[in-house]
């Protein structure tokens, strides 16, 4: 949609007009896939290739008594079948925050002793074809002596309780916290208290896990779907191999969304590759997937909210748990994420935020899209709902009374340092959505949902993070690009080109990109946390830029004009008029030869650094947010609880869209991920056993089940990425659950404090209300502080 | 002892395999193939087709959708031999089947790129063969209706199917021409 000044202030409004960025063009990765000829991890196979298993765990919790792998190494055609004792270093210590809290505890590659999920690795297999290979995995047999185990994070904290790991139940325990939160209460003329539980759910990528292993030239290489080309490293350490003999290519991805983020079949087709000297594949089968890959945290989030009766906050407390399942990976990451995040958009002078990841015999969780800074979006969303409810407010009149500002605290004590139009995107949203939904018949109920968000964009600053780009301008005009940056599917390759493009006046179908490669490639960092635009969008905008300032002086000489004089566009390199002389681009180059001036450039983006204090809570944490509002209208079906949408429209402040195409898909699938989230998924386990085994019971959104998702882009210009862009790829997922939950509250009466929204806990509801009307008291699970003192 | 199987050039026991005749995009091709092996098998692993996708084993992801005597079918539920002697296009053959002579690609494909209607693109041949062959079957404009009931059957995890939807839209009115 185009943005009017009716609706938007302004100096809101779009930025200035660029050559290439700010275009919706096509790319080269589009047209490979759209005419499927696209190489994803699956799709590639060498001489002699051995097809790998992995061996997992039936139980939750056991000491692993003896494997017999005998009867399965007999199998024709199995060419190995290896266990822990066949790990060199069979030991992988994450600590994903970088130290500054988190307990170090390691996982193993293939479990030795212990068993503490269901789908834990312990044994790999290597055979001529997967057909023998499945049966050797059948004959694998494993003695287990089951020891107690716990299955949620309510049994995980309470005295007693089975350890899962001997260093305690406990990974992490984050605290947040600024001002006087008992004076903040003391403030207060109302006091609004919940508890919000939300579930685990799977990433569910239409590629599955996949990569082949070989060796080439004395250099274990890995060809697989990662987010992370850095676990060259681990891999390494796992086979006691210096790092540089280990390479990572990642291939295109069939999406990611934070599943591909940890290592999946790396360690596995390495070790299988490293003893066979063959090369090896693997697929995880789907099923296999569903079990065994991480999954999003479930969160349960207590929340109390003081404020005034003209809805102004002054005190805010958020206890935030989240079920890391058996081992660490990015779980400490995440709880900071959501602590960090707990406020959401609003100012708050006094909180006291506390974050745990917890330890159960579940497979582990770990990176999903929004990254613990999603969840929490359920609870402060629900607090402002229940902050308006109560003080008769609209939902738009008490966020707007408590929106953050350039220039505000966060409660970690930093400054908001770029745009903040988060009010814009709320009246932006409400605008396009128009008027609110009406009942189409006496058996329905409709609502209207708005709900906002304040998502970071970039890893914490402690982590020092940067990114590298490498330009060459070829003989024959043509450029390439260098980056060690993975694509999962969102048009990371893509962005860097055309950013190159504007700078350098190249067309887009000149520019070559050669990206996910750790040993050919400068390093980029991981696609992950939003970070990509940001860190590897300036890595290139910095390189492309230093390249046409080291060319500008030799078109200046050749030209007789001044170097500042020197324009770069559509292939024209000279005075920018159109009557002026110019030399092409090969003509550039040629003379750079001549004088020896080099055409090639590698430059790094650093970001800014800075530290936090986990003892005091204050610090600095993510480099910039990206902010938005969507809009959900649904209808209820009295009978059956079941929730449908009927409209939904999502804004967000991108700081300038590179690529707009990109950015509305973007957020469209982020949005119809979160619905997803919101009223259908969940990955079901009961007592440590997976009860979602098959695809079909995952309920995956489907053309049918939603509606068209409508995209309102602001482009503020005050990103910190390139150009002013912001990150948008985690984002657009935040808000969804909160906008279903609350516009089944004005549909209800009463607001929804768990995820799925299931058809079930709707009706549930919708009694729960019937009844609320018919006694009184008999309310929602949320209470309010002077409420509980009345009675 | 050693983790290194013995006997690991054997292949394990099973059937016979044996000779299959598929006619794929036009062509015949013999293939030897197991009794056991899919269609999603012989058609990704022997016959290089990289667009006919493993997703989920199930027939519940569409990945590898291809059409069968211009249906569209999961190749993931379907034994090779099943299809012999049908006449089997998946997306690489769809060029043929009313793109411009020379051409790279077939319409419909273009009304994807053009509307943005993908991102990892994992999905993309299983759902422009779906729309293709319920444009065909319409044989006029289908509805928004019409058109989201017919890709029930083929996931996308990536474009919240709003792009999809408008790119089948556009490809069906261009081809009903002015009205």
């Amino acid at each position: 949609m185009t943005l009017t000044p009716d609706v938007v202030a302004p100096e809101h409004l779009p930025v200035e007009a660029m050559d290439v960025v700010g275009r919706r063009l096509v790319h080269h990765d589009f047209v490979e896939k759209v005419k499927g000829s696209l190489a994803y991890a699956a799709d590639w196979q060498l001489p002699g290739m051995l097809f790998g298993r992995v061996v997992r765990a039936q139980v939750p919790s056991a000491r692993l008594v003896s494997i017999d792998v005998e009867a399965a190494r007999g199998v024709p055609g199995v060419a190995a079948v290896l266990t822990a004792a066949d790990v060199p270093h069979n030991s992988i210590v994450e600590v994903a925050s970088g130290g500054l809290g988190e307990a170090e505890v390691p996982m193993p590659v293939l479990a030795g002793e212990r068993v503490r999920y269901v789908g834990e690795p312990i044994a790999v297999i290597a055979a001529t074809s997967l057909q023998a290979a499945d049966e050797a995995a059948e004959l694998v047999t494993v003695d287990y002596e089951d020891l107690p185990g716990v299955y949620d994070v309510d049994a995980a904290l309470e005295s007693g309780a089975p350890l899962v790991h001997e260093s305690g139940n406990v990974l992490v325990n984050w605290r947040i916290a600024c001002g006087d939160v008992a004076a903040g209460f003391g403030e207060a003329e109302e006091i609004v208290e919940a508890e919000y539980r939300s579930q685990r759910v799977e990433h569910a990528y239409l590629e599955p896990e996949a990569g082949v292993a070989y060796i080439d030239n004395g250099v274990l290489t890995l060809r697989v779907a990662t987010q992370v080309i850095e676990h060259a490293g681990t891999i390494a350490r796992i086979l006691n191999l210096p790092m540089n003999r280990v390479r990572v290519i990642a291939t295109y991805m069939g999406g990611g969304f934070g599943g591909k983020e940890d290592m999946t079949v790396e360690p596995y087709i390495a070790l299988l590759a490293w003893y066979t000297r063959r090369p090896v594949k693997m697929v995880w089968d789907r099923q296999e997937s569903l079990v065994a890959s991480t999954k999003r945290h479930p969160f349960v989030m207590r929340y109390r909210t003081g404020v005034k009766r003209d809805g102004t906050i002054t005190a805010w407390e958020a206890d935030i748990v989240g079920d890391a399942g058996a081992y660490p990976c990015l779980s400490p990451r995440v709880l900071f994420a959501a602590a960090a995040c707990a406020c959401g958009p609003y100012r708050v002078p006094n909180a006291a935020i506390t974050a745990k990841a917890v330890f159960t015999n579940q497979v582990p969780t770990s990176a999903f899209r929004g990254f613990g800074a999603m969840q929490v979006t359920l609870a402060y969303e629900g607090q402002m709902d229940l902050v308006a409810e109560r003080l008769g407010l609209s939902a738009a009149e008490v966020r707007e009374r408590n929106f953050v500002a350039k220039g505000d605290l966060l409660p970690t004590g930093e400054l908001l340092e770029t745009a903040v139009h988060v009010s814009d995107t709320l009246r932006v949203a409400l605008a396009e959505a128009g008027e609110p939904p009406r009942p189409s018949s006496p058996g329905l109920l409709t609502g209207r949902g708005v709900a906002c968000n304040r998502q970071p964009y970039g890893r914490t600053r402690w982590f020092r993070d940067r990114a590298s780009a490498w330009m060459t301008l070829e003989a024959d005009g043509t450029l390439l690009i260098r980056s060690g940056i993975t694509d999962l599917g969102g048009g990371q390759a893509a962005s860097l080109c055309q950013i190159a493009a504007e700078v350098l006046g190249v067309p887009l179908e000149a520019i070559s990109v050669h990206i996910g490669d750790s040993a050919l490639n400068p390093p980029a960092g991981g696609t992950y946390a939003t970070r990509q635009l940001y860190m590897s969008g300036n890595a290139a905008l910095k390189a492309a830029t230093e390249l046409k300032d080291q060319l500008a002086p030799v078109a200046a000489e050749m030209l007789d004009i001044a170097v500042g004089d020197v324009s770069f566009r559509n292939g024209r390199v000279g005075l920018d008029e159109p009557s002026a002389p110019f030399l092409t681009v090969p003509e550039l180059v040629a003379a750079c030869s001549a004088r020896g001036v080099s055409t090639t450039v590698l430059s790094t983006f650093e970001a800014p650094s800075a530290s936090f204090d986990p003892r005091s809570g204050q610090g600095s944490t993510f480099p910039d947010y990206t902010y938005g509002t969507h809009v959900a209208d649904v209808e209820i079906d009295r009978e059956t609880g079941e929730v449908r949408v009927l409209r939904y429209v999502a804004c967000h402040d991108v700081g300038r869209a590179i690529n707009p195409l990109r950015v509305e898909g973007q957020v469209q699938g982020g949005v119809m991920q979160g619905l997803g989230y919101a009223l259908t998924e969940e990955i079901v386990i009961e007592d440590g056993v997976p009860q979602s085994m098959l695809f079909a019971d995952y309920l995956v959104p489907t053309a049918l089940d939603f509606p068209d998702v409508e995209v309102c882009l602001i482009e503020s210009g005050e990103g910190k990425g390139p150009l002013g862009a912001r990150g948008i790829g985690e984002p657009a997922i935040g808000p969804v659950a909160a906008a279903i939950a609350a516009a089944v509250h004005q549909a209800v009466g009463l607001h929804p404090l768990r995820t799925p929204m299931t058809p079930e806990r709707v009706l549930a509801l919708i009694d729960q209300a019937d009844g609320g009307r018919a006694t009184a008291g008999a309310g929602p699970t949320s209470t309010t502080k002077k409420e509980q003192e009345k009675t | 002892m050693s983790p290194t199987g013995e006997g690991e050039e054997n292949t394990v026991a099973r059937a016979e395999p044996m000779r299959l005749t598929l006619q794929v995009n036009g062509t015949v091709h013999d293939v030897i193939a197991e009794p056991s092996d899919t269609l999603l098998d012989v058609l990704h692993d022997r016959l290089g087709l990289g667009e006919v996708r493993y997703g989920c084993g199930e027939g519940v992801c569409g990945t590898c959708t291809v059409l069968l005597d211009g249906e569209p079918v999961s190749a993931c539920l379907m034994l090779a031999l099943q299809a012999e002697g049908r006449e089997l296009t998946t997306l690489s053959g769809l060029v043929a089947l009313g793109g411009e002579p020379g051409a790279e690609m077939h319409p419909l494909q273009e009304c994807f790129l053009e509307e943005g209607a993908l991102q990892c693109g994992f999905c993309t041949p299983g759902l422009v063969l779906a729309a293709y062959s319920l444009v065909e079957r319409v044989g006029g404009e289908p509805s928004e209706e019409e058109i989201r009931y017919e890709l029930v059957g083929n996931l996308c995890r990536c474009t919240g199917y709003t792009k999809v939807v408008q790119a089948v839209r556009r490809y069906a009115g261009s081809k009903a021409g002015p009205k």
